[in-house]
């Protein structure tokens, strides 16, 4: 099974969860942006959900399909059509050989996850399938996607596509706790390991302000406009591990966010720490979408990591149960 | 013996990830302890780790906060529990000052167009290149952590007298193999990258090498010795692989 690129679009490549155990070699993790899209939509085809998916972003990409599959899209809503008819998200959908799925631009989000039952069959570098486009490494050829490309599909169980198309599916997940696709969000953070070198007003610059998401943003990082933020005293921070979400401040005083393909270690004082949980929301920001703080307790960032968990895990059960018995 | 004198602070960085503080500073003995607590944490991992991150004086720790959670389940947060791990394992630390770290030869052809700040690095210091290369080559280096990029080694022990700031503006685009000067730092770049650093030469060896394990030429710990190859010779290490 394979599906041909018609249309690369903007940006699409091959993510999965990520490359863990090589960033003490400097390798970086990359991955999916936004992780809860890309394992929901695993979960809905009844994959593993770190198997790899497609990350499409913001517009453009149209896919053939060479054979009957299942699939499912999640993330921002880019009104996908399959052949011609708009397609639901956030559900298993079964398509047929010759099928075309075309996504048009994005009315909410910025990232969206196509999974195909039976994952993407291309080959793991330093265990995993994510593209790492600057070392030409993971994904398809160690790039973007392509027009022409034909992408390698494992194999689909074609008892399950028989039962869903039987069973005509009319339910889909409700993601709405776990994912939030406001473009004027409230980011929740913790003080960053150099939140106290800062000045009081330095600190409330930060959390008292809005900021804007420029078009310089990318997967690495998301450089943000708006009020400067100073260190009252310049001091020499050695290189040391960085990690998904480190708000760091460079000399310009412009926050930067690091994303998905950051690098493995940095220099700049980091005055805060986006929550995990809020990581796949930031995700789907566009350019120009306002971003505010808050501050939380280590605490209360554990408990809503361990929510979500769970909140999945009992999505995986209920999709599970609908699709194999 | 066990070490108790360790005095190792431990902050979270954000939710799943925290960093054991081991020391201050660029200094060989706080490296071998960082280096011994790496070899201590693959030997006894905890349920819910991912992975490490040496640097010069600390360690990051990944972990998954769920994991760790439902493995021990009590009132207190992850970041306490892995905490109470890695303070078990840093009072095990034992510092080894006979073990040295393997020695690596790096062949480097310096200046032309491999090497294009070599002269001025050397006016910014009133010496010939010949003496930059000299002192570039004459001692050893340590390999403190990789970071930056794939395989990419960040040095220390470089001899200071060509120590040189980093340059203005940066290049957009630097080769790999290439060597540069960054202040007291000496470091290799691994892959096409943009960069600031004043490069002096460029080594035909691939840093960078994914498709084996571990995926890099170097590793922290590895003593490096800088070698003067011709560009005739670098040519020739090339044409072998």
């Amino acid at each position: 099974m394979s599906v041909k690129v018609l249309h690369a679009g903007l940006l699409t490549t091959i993510q999965d969860t990520g490359r863990f155990g090589s960033q003490k070699y400097g390798v970086i993790v990359s991955g999916a942006m936004d992780s809860y899209s890309s394992r929901l939509a695993n979960i809905l085809v009844g994959n593993n959900e770190h198997e790899a998916t497609f990350e499409i972003t913001l517009y453009g990409t149209t896919l053939e399909f060479n054979e009957d599959t299942l699939m499912a899209i999640t993330g921002g809503d880019f009104q996908a059509t399959l052949d011609g008819v708009i397609v639901p998200l956030w559900r298993p959908i079964v398509v047929k050989k010759e099928s075309i799925l075309k996504f048009n631009s994005a009315i909410k989000g910025s990232r969206a996850y196509i999974a195909f039952a039976g994952g993407i069959d291309t080959p793991l570098t330093l265990g995993s399938k994510s593209t790492y486009l600057r070392a030409n490494i993971g994904g398809f050829k160690g790039r973007a996607i392509q027009k022409g490309d034909i992408i390698p599909i494992g194999k689909t169980d074609k008892e399950l596509i028989r039962r869903l198309e039987k069973n005509d599916i009319n339910w889909s997940i409700n993601f709405n706790e776990l994912i939030c696709f406001k473009q004027d969000m409230v980011i929740r953070m913790l003080k960053g390991t150099e939140f106290d070198r800062f000045d009081k007003v330095n600190k409330q610059t930060l959390l008292q302000n809005a900021y804007t998401l420029t078009v310089q943003s990318d997967r690495m990082g998301y450089r943000l406009d708006g009020p400067p933020i100073s260190m009252a005293e310049k001091f020499e921070l050695l290189s040391e591990g960085v990690t998904f979400g480190t708000i760091q401040i460079p000399p310009n005083g412009q926050p930067i966010i690091l994303m998905a393909d950051r690098q493995t270690t940095g220099g700049y004082p980091k005055i805060g720490q986006v929550i995990t949980a809020d990581l796949p929301s930031l995700a789907q920001l566009q350019p120009t979408a306002q971003i505010r703080f808050k501050e939380v307790t280590l605490e209360e960032a554990e408990t809503i990591f361990v929510e979500n968990e769970l909140a999945i895990n009992n999505i995986k059960t209920g999709i599970h149960y609908k699709l194999f018995h | 013996m066990p070490n108790q004198q360790i005095k190792a602070n431990m902050k979270p960085l954000g939710d799943s990830a925290l960093i054991v503080q081991l020391g201050e500073g660029i200094d060989p003995k706080i490296h071998e302890m960082v280096k011994n607590l790496s070899e201590l944490l693959t030997k006894h991992p905890f349920d819910g780790f991912i992975e490490y991150v040496p640097a010069y004086n600390n360690m990051t720790v990944y972990y998954n906060p769920y994991i760790v959670h439902i493995s021990q389940k009590d009132e207190r947060t992850a970041f306490e529990k892995v905490c109470v791990h890695m303070n078990r394992l840093i009072n095990q630390i034992h510092i080894n000052t006979n073990e040295k770290g393997r020695l690596v030869s790096i062949p480097v052809c310096y200046g032309g167009e491999f090497g294009p700040d070599l002269e001025s690095v050397a006016k910014y210091h009133q010496i010939t290149p010949e003496e930059v290369v000299r002192i570039h080559t004459e001692s050893e280096c340590l390999v403190y952590m990789l970071g930056f990029a794939p395989g990419f080694p960040f040095m220390g022990g470089m001899n200071p007298l060509i120590a040189t700031p980093r340059k203005e503006t940066p290049r957009l685009s630097i080769k790999p193999g290439s060597v540069g000067i960054a202040g007291k730092q000496t470091g290799i770049y691994s892959l096409e990258t943009p960069g600031g650093w004043q490069i002096i030469g460029r080594t035909p060896l691939s840093l960078f090498l994914p498709d084996q394990s571990p995926p890099t030429l170097l590793k922290a710990g590895d003593r490096i010795q800088f070698t003067p190859i011709s560009s005739s010779d670098y040519i020739k290490y090339k044409e072998m692989g």
